[in-house]
């Protein structure tokens, strides 16, 4: 019965996160499109749930859905009509070669997923309870992957500077 | 881990990826582009989560966190250089925006 559930879950988790991806690429206006994202990410976390990654998907909700989309979302509100640009320009060639590209891309993928598989695939590795909790996390974080950690903040520090001086106002032409 | 094996976790990680991908190559609007690539790299994540999980090795989590830091750096430069784009008075177009100087 258990698997029954898991199962469900996972389909309606999967489903869910393969729509609303869809939905973020085909809607015309941006802020559908970034509400859509939200649902994306969402379910994304139903899924991480699902492969243990307890802190992961809370990381995921509390940064993506909270901070990143509220963020965009601001951005779309500010910027109101002049947000609206063409569904998809240039010459139909250059359309037709965009969905071809990307669906090769798709192909490669799922191509060399195949050549690699092997028995390792089969089974998942047996972990016990503390696997992907915040403190196994945070220890790897201190210890093996401690220059990781740091460039990560100096990588976060740059990046909200750039933010302050793109946004700032400039009138010296 | 009962339930889908990995194999359905990098099936969804392949479709979505695709999915972005399509988003960034055809639409124009460069708030969509950037949210387009927000799931690419969340498809990236996916499968590193599931692999992380299949192997027992939680390295593959570590490397998911870090890559939700770039992405949520990449989204505030990204909304700077629109906002500056729409500023300026240029269209926010990517075909449009082909000249780097302001």
């Amino acid at each position: 019965m258990g698997e029954v559930i898991v199962w469900a879950v996972w389909f309606a988790a999967a489903g869910g996160c393969l729509a609303s991806g869809v939905a973020v690429v085909s809607l015309q206006n941006p802020f559908y499109s970034a509400l859509a994202l939200i649902g994306n990410l969402a379910s994304l976390a139903i899924l991480y749930l699902l492969v243990s990654a307890e802190f992961l998907a809370a990381a995921q909700v509390l940064v993506y859905a909270g901070a990143v989309m509220v963020m965009f979302l601001f951005v779309v509100a500010y910027l109101g009509g002049k947000a609206d640009a063409p569904w998809a320009g240039g010459p139909p060639l250059l359309r037709t070669a965009a969905v071809v590209a990307a669906a090769a891309l798709l192909v490669e993928i799922v191509v060399v997923l195949g050549l690699a598989w092997g028995d390792d695939l089969r089974d998942p590795a047996e972990v016990d309870d503390s696997f992907g909790s915040p403190g196994a996390i945070g220890e790897l974080f201190l210890t093996d992957h401690l220059l990781a950690f740091e460039i990560t903040s100096i990588v976060l520090l740059v990046a909200a500077v750039g933010g302050v001086v793109l946004g700032t106002a400039r009138e010296r032409e | 881990m009962s339930g889908p094996g990995i194999g359905w976790y990098l099936i969804v990680a392949a479709t979505l990826f695709g999915i972005g991908a399509m988003g960034v190559m055809l639409r124009r609007s460069p708030l969509i582009v950037l949210l387009s690539l927000e799931i690419m790299l969340n498809a990236g994540s996916l499968a590193l989560i599931a692999f992380s999980r299949q192997l027992g090795n939680l390295d593959g989590q570590v490397f998911a966190l870090a890559v939700m830091a770039v992405a949520a750096a990449e989204v505030a430069i990204g909304l700077g250089l629109i906002v500056a784009m729409a500023r300026r008075e240029m269209p926010l177009d990517v075909d449009e925006a082909t000249v780097l100087r302001g």
